[in-house]
This record gives structure tokens, C-alpha cells and sequence, in this order.
């Protein structure tokens, strides 16, 4: 229940998280100017808006919300001189199971992300920002909206900033529990006052019809933080961090069955799975083996460590060859993850031991989008219900031989076929559960009366 | 239903940072008169839809639509335990159970996305929600505002201790 102080791992390179659980850290604008805090934007008002979209290109910086898409190339849809008004949204809803990143900068350093809001609004030319964040984090609310009054009486929002001739304002909007808000085109309808019902594809940005049928740039918490980073050292050298199409670092937060679980900063592609969970956390619990890990949140394809992954990798001479390797082998980065069959999605590593029953586990994550279909498409809303219901019955004893193959048609009938990616991220789970644990299923759906801990159905 | 001169000075605040669309002060005027009313009743949503030039359906849309927001009171304080995997696998289906022993919460009928239920006495009220961003320390659960990680079932009378 005590909120202890969490020492980063020695083999941790923090940038993003460099002031949580910094020793005499605190949140309020005195600290953070002590440290040398908008200093950025200092220089980056000694740019032109087109330069800092430049940077942020060379940087190879991607989304840290989940999709992973080139933010650079996502600020370059904006057409500089354009009449309608642009608007910048930071996405801090935060709701994708496994991830408990955004909440720390939001607490322990609001005027980081403020600082790289500002910068990134000034390089797209919005006036008006939102910070969309979920309902469920009232604090996080009320420190942010104390930072940005704080960030007001200091010059660097309002009226023609430090003396730029930019003007900003940036508010704080509060969800109300609904994990679909986090769809960049289901939160702007919220926004708008209307229920948020994810918007129709083409367009497939809000960059080209967004916020009031604006131009508008939705990014996560993290990826603006990022921002003000590369205007620091310059896309280039921001670049040389990571691996070439996956740059920078990545904050992962680690769940589940490890001896300790967290948040952690690496360069991206640092480490492989193994390693964070065995050198990083501590290992698995006293006797227990690895059985699966599910590596960028609830909705990325769960991989299982009996199974052997084809990853295409560089050679010394600079050739690439296929190399076969194990689950703990795989390098955490985008591409190496989506060449393993998932995706490093929203950074939220969960991971699962033997003890685990993975009819138990699938239920869990079926219940939560059973939950949060916002109920648009018949095939979302209808088919994340059946498959909570198939799973729930085989766990309760109800279970009949076709079950397992039920479910893999339920999902392969969801997935591609829905207006939001929400399609995609109900059926994952599902059709990966099923492929990679079988037997496991098949032999749940015989069995009568097995309940394992899910006790609502 | 009085709404407070100072309310309503917050609320005109809010609808400012609206410039382009009364409309999306919506959901910020929900919470604000769920805060202080703790629920949402019939008047609230008609009050609200006036305010901003809407229709009532406008505003009961969103109510119907969004979890955190109520057409009944809460218990005088709300208990959210969270559901999901990471919470799930540290224990949180037993925390809530705990939960409802200790704050006496009959939970036979209860079912997950039902309206959370109360105590008899109506101090309590709990609710089993889904993740709350805190997925490494669980299980997790929310008292009011206040937010409680790693927390164990022993804990949980002290805790509710604090909440009288
Ligand atoms: C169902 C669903 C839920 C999402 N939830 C979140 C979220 O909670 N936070 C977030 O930043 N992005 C979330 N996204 C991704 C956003 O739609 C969007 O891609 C992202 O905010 C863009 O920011 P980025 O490019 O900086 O990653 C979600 C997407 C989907 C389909
Ligand atoms: S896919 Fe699901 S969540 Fe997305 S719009 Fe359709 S029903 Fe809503
Ligand atoms: S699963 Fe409980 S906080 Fe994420």
C-alpha cells in the first residue's frame, strides 16, 4: 500500500523518466527551472515552426501510443499556411491494460510534458491544445491543471510567449471512464460533446479532418515529452539512439508474474525479452518457468516461450539473414516484435508463468472488451460479447468441444471489418491465445466445473 | 436543484476554454455537478443541455454512454477495485470480495458493468472497474479520489477505517 521510491536499474538509460522518483524531485515550476526546465522551448522559439518539424523527422521518432507511426511524418500532413486553425491533443488516456507510463510524467513531471506541448504546437502552428486525460486519475488532473496556471504566470502560455509572437492555451479535458476515448477519433468526438464514437476511415488522420473538422495532431503523453528531447540534442543525434527505424528509448512497464514488476527507460531494442525479465525484474517467482508474455499491452498477440520466432537480422558483413530464436531471445523493439508475430504496442509488458490457465487469462481480457466495445459495428460489439461468453462458459464447467474453433471464427469475423483498430485489438488476443495454447483450450472446454478465479461471468 | 453562484462561476470558467463549441463543455459540466451533487438526476441533464443550447438527449447520451458517471448516489464513499489481467493475476477478484466482507456489500446479485452496489447503511460503495494505469502494483483500487497500490487483504480494514 506505501508508494515506495523506485531506483532505476543501473543498465537504464533515462531521459523521459529522469526526474521520477528523482531524489528531492517535486513537480511544481521552481524545480523544474532549477534543473534547466523550458530551456527548449527557449531555443526552439529561436527556430522556425518547419525546422523543429524537420528535426522531429530526422529523429525517426514513432508514436508511443500504441501504433508506432512516424511522428514527424504525422506533423508533415499539417500544410503550413492553411486557413483553418490547427489543434494539438495529447492523448493521456492511458487505459491500454499493461500500461502505467503516462501517469508517472503526468504526476512527477507535468511541466516535461507541457514544456514538449508547447514546443510541438508552436511546430505545427496550433493555438489551442487540449490535454485529453482519463477520468480515472482526478489527481493527475489537478496537478496538471496547477502546472499549466503555473506555466501561464511564467510567460510560457498565453499571449505572444517569450516575446515570439506565438500565442497558446492549453486546458485540461477529463474522460469519464471509457477506454475507446483513448481512439484518437473516438476522443474527438468526445471532445466535441458527443458520445465517442470512433470516426469513419478515409480520413485516416485527424491531421486532415479533426477537432471541429480541423487540422489536428493527436500524440501520446510520451511521444510529445520526446519532443523537446530532440530539439535538445537535434534530430540527428537523437537518431543515434536506438536502432535505425526504431530510435530513442522506450518506457516499459512491466506486470505480472515477475519478482519485480515496473516501469523501466531503455534505448529501444536495448534489451530482449530475457533480459528484462531476468535481468531486469528480477526473474520469474521461486520455482516457476516462463509460460507467455504479452508484450505492448492487453490488445498485442500474446507469445509463448515454448514456440521458436524467424526474426530477420543484420549480420556482421551488413547482409541480413533469418535467424530462428526463442521467445526470450527477441529483441523489445517495433519491428523485431511485429516480425515476431506482435507488436511492442503501448509498451505494457505483461507476463505469465506456468501457473497461469490461459482460458483464465484470455476471459480476463475478453471481459474487458466486452466492456469497452463502444458498440458501433455489429461484428465489434456483438462478437467481443460471444467471445467473453465462450470463454466464460468454458471456464465454468459449460464449455463444448467446438468452443476453441468458435472463438477463432468469432475473432477472424471481427478483425478488418470494423470502423477502429478496437476490431483488431479484441480479436488479437483471441485468435493468438487459441493458435499458440490449443490443447490447453480444447482440454478446458471438456472439462466440467473448472472455475479458476474469474468469478463473474 | 440549487446550483451554487460559485459553481456556477466554475462552470462559465469551463465552457471558456471552449471557444469554437459550447457543446464540448459538456462532459466537463457533468463532472462538475456530479461532484458536487454526487449523482446526476433528471434537473442536472436539463439544467446542463439549457446551458450549453442543447437538447436534454444530447446530455443524457453521455450519461447513459460514459461508466464514471451516475443516475443514482454512490455510497458516501465509492470503492473501485480494478478487474483487469495484471490486477487479476495479483489478487484484486479477492480484494474486492474483502472489500465487500468488511464494508458489508451483499455481492450475490452483482454482476461486472452492473451499477455498483452499496452498503446497507450507504457509507460504501463498490465498483469493479477495469485497468487503472497502475498494472505493475497491483491489485489496485481507487477510494474516492484516492489512489492504492499493492494493496493487501489484511490492509483492508485499516483502509476503511480512514473512509468513515
Ligand atoms: C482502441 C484504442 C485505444 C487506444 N488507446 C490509447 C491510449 O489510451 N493512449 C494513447 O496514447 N493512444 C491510444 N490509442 C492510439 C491512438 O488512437 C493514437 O494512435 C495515438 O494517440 C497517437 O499518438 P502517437 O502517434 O503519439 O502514438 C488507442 C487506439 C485504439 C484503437
Ligand atoms: S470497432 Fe468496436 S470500438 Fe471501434 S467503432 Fe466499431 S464497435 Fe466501436
Ligand atoms: S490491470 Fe489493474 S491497473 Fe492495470
Amino acid at each position: 500500500m506505501v508508494s515506495t521510491i523506485r531506483t532505476p536499474h543501473p543498465r537504464e538509460k533515462r531521459i523521459i523518466f529522469k526526474n521520477i522518483d528523482r531524489p528531492g524531485w517535486t513537480n511544481d515550476i521552481g524545480c523544474y527551472l532549477h534543473d534547466g526546465g523550458y530551456e527548449e522551448l527557449k531555443k526552439a522559439f529561436t527556430m522556425k515552426p518547419g525546422q523543429i518539424v524537420n528535426e522531429v523527422k530526422l529523429s525517426g521518432l514513432r508514436g508511443r501510443g500504441g501504433a508506432g507511426f512516424p511522428c514527424g511524418v504525422k506533423w508533415g500532413f499539417i500544410r503550413p499556411g492553411g486557413t483553418k486553425p490547427v489543434y494539438l491533443i495529447c492523448n493521456a488516456d492511458e487505459s491500454e491494460p499493461g500500461t502505467f507510463k503516462d501517469r508517472y510524467i503526468i504526476h512527477q513531471d507535468p511541466h516535461q510534458l507541457i514544456e514538449g506541448m508547447i514546443i510541438s504546437c508552436y511546430a505545427v502552428n496550433a493555438q489551442l491544445a487540449y490535454i485529453y486525460i482519463r477520468g480515472e486519475f482526478p489527481e493527475g488532473a489537478k496537478i496538471l491543471e496547477r502546472a499549466l496556471a503555473e506555466a501561464k504566470e511564467h510567460g510560457f502560455l498565453g499571449k505572444n510567449i517569450l516575446g515570439s509572437g506565438f500565442d497558446l492555451e492549453i486546458y485540461v479535458f477529463r474522460g469519464a471512464g471509457a477506454y475507446i476515448c483513448g481512439e484518437e477519433t473516438g476522443l474527438i468526438e468526445s471532445m466535441e460533446g458527443k458520445r465517442p464514437y470512433p470516426r469513419i476511415k478515409p480520413p485516416y488522420f485527424p491531421a486532415a479532418l479533426g477537432l471541429y473538422l480541423c487540422p489536428t495532431i493527436v500524440n501520446n503523453v510520451e511521444t510529445l515529452c520526446n519532443v523537446k528531447h530532440i530539439v535538445r540534442i537535434g534530430g540527428a543525434e537523437y537518431a543515434k539512439m536506438g536502432k535505425p527505424n526504431n530510435t530513442g528509448t522506450r518506457l516499459l512497464c512491466v506486470s505480472g508474474d515477475v519478482q519485480k514488476p515496473g516501469y523501466y527507460e531503455f534505448e529501444v531494442g536495448a534489451i530482449t525479452i530475457g533480459e528484462l525479465i531476468n535481468d531486469i525484474c528480477g526473474g520469474m517467482k521461486p520455482g516457476r518457468t516462463l509460460k507467455a508474455v504479452i508484450p505492448g499491452g492487453s490488445s498485442a498477440k500474446v507469445m509463448s516461450a515454448k514456440d521458436r520466432y524467424k526474426l530477420k537480422t543484420k549480420q556482421p558483413d551488413g547482409t541480413m539473414a533469418e535467424t530462428e530464436m526463442g521467445l526470450e531471445d527477441i529483441p523489445i523493439d517495433f519491428d523485431s516484435l511485429a516480425a515476431a508475430g506482435s507488436m511492442a504496442g503501448s509498451g505494457g509488458v505483461i507476463v505469465m508463468d506456468d501457473s497461469r490457465d490461459m482460458v483464465w487469462a484470455l476471459n480476463n481480457i475478453n471481459e474487458f472488451y466486452a466492456h469497452e466495445s463502444c458498440g458501433q459495428c455489429t461484428p465489434c460489439r456483438e462478437g467481443s460479447l460471444w467471445m467473453k461468453k465462450i470463454t466464460g462458459r468454458m471456464l465454468h464447467g459449460g464449455g463444448v468441444e467446438q468452443d476453441t474453433d468458435t472463438l477463432k471464427s468469432v475473432a477472424d469475423n471481427i478483425a478488418g471489418r470494423t470502423i477502429c483498430a478496437f476490431g483488431e485489438a479484441c480479436a488479437w488476443p483471441t485468435q493468438s491465445f487459441v493458435a499458440k495454447f490449443r490443447d490447453e483450450f480444447m482440454g478446458t472446454a471438456h472439462k466440467k466445473g473448472n472455475g479458476n478465479g474469474s468469478t463473474n461471468s | 436543484m440549487e446550483i451554487p453562484a460559485e459553481l456556477e462561476a466554475r462552470i462559465d470558467q469551463e465552457i471558456t476554454h471552449f471557444p469554437i463549441s459550447k457543446r464540448s463543455a459538456a462532459l466537463p459540466l457533468l463532472h462538475l455537478i456530479q461532484e458536487h451533487f454526487g449523482y446526476l438526476e433528471d434537473e442536472a441533464i436539463e439544467w446542463i443541455a439549457q446551458k450549453l443550447g442543447l437538447q436534454p438527449i444530447n446530455i443524457l447520451e453521455l450519461v447513459t454512454f460514459y461508466p464514471m458517471l451516475r443516475r443514482e448516489p454512490a455510497g458516501k464513499h465509492h470503492i473501485r477495485v480494478c478487474r483487469t489481467l495484471s490486477c487479476a493475476m495479483a489478487g484484486s477478484y479477492e480484494l474486492l470480495d474483502t472489500f465487500c466482507k468488511h464494508a458489508r456489500i451483499d455481492r450475490q446479485h452483482n454482476g461486472h458493468g452492473a451499477h455498483s452496489l452499496k452498503s446497507e447503511d450507504g457509507k460504501y460503495s463498490i465498483e469493479f472497474v477495469e485497468c487503472l494505469a497502475s498494472c505493475g502494483f497491483g491489485p489496485v483500487c481507487m477510494i474516492d479520489d484516492d489512489f492504492y497500490e499493492s494493496v493487501t487483504q489484511e490492509e483492508v480494514p485499516q483502509l476503511l477505517e480512514k473512509y468513515q
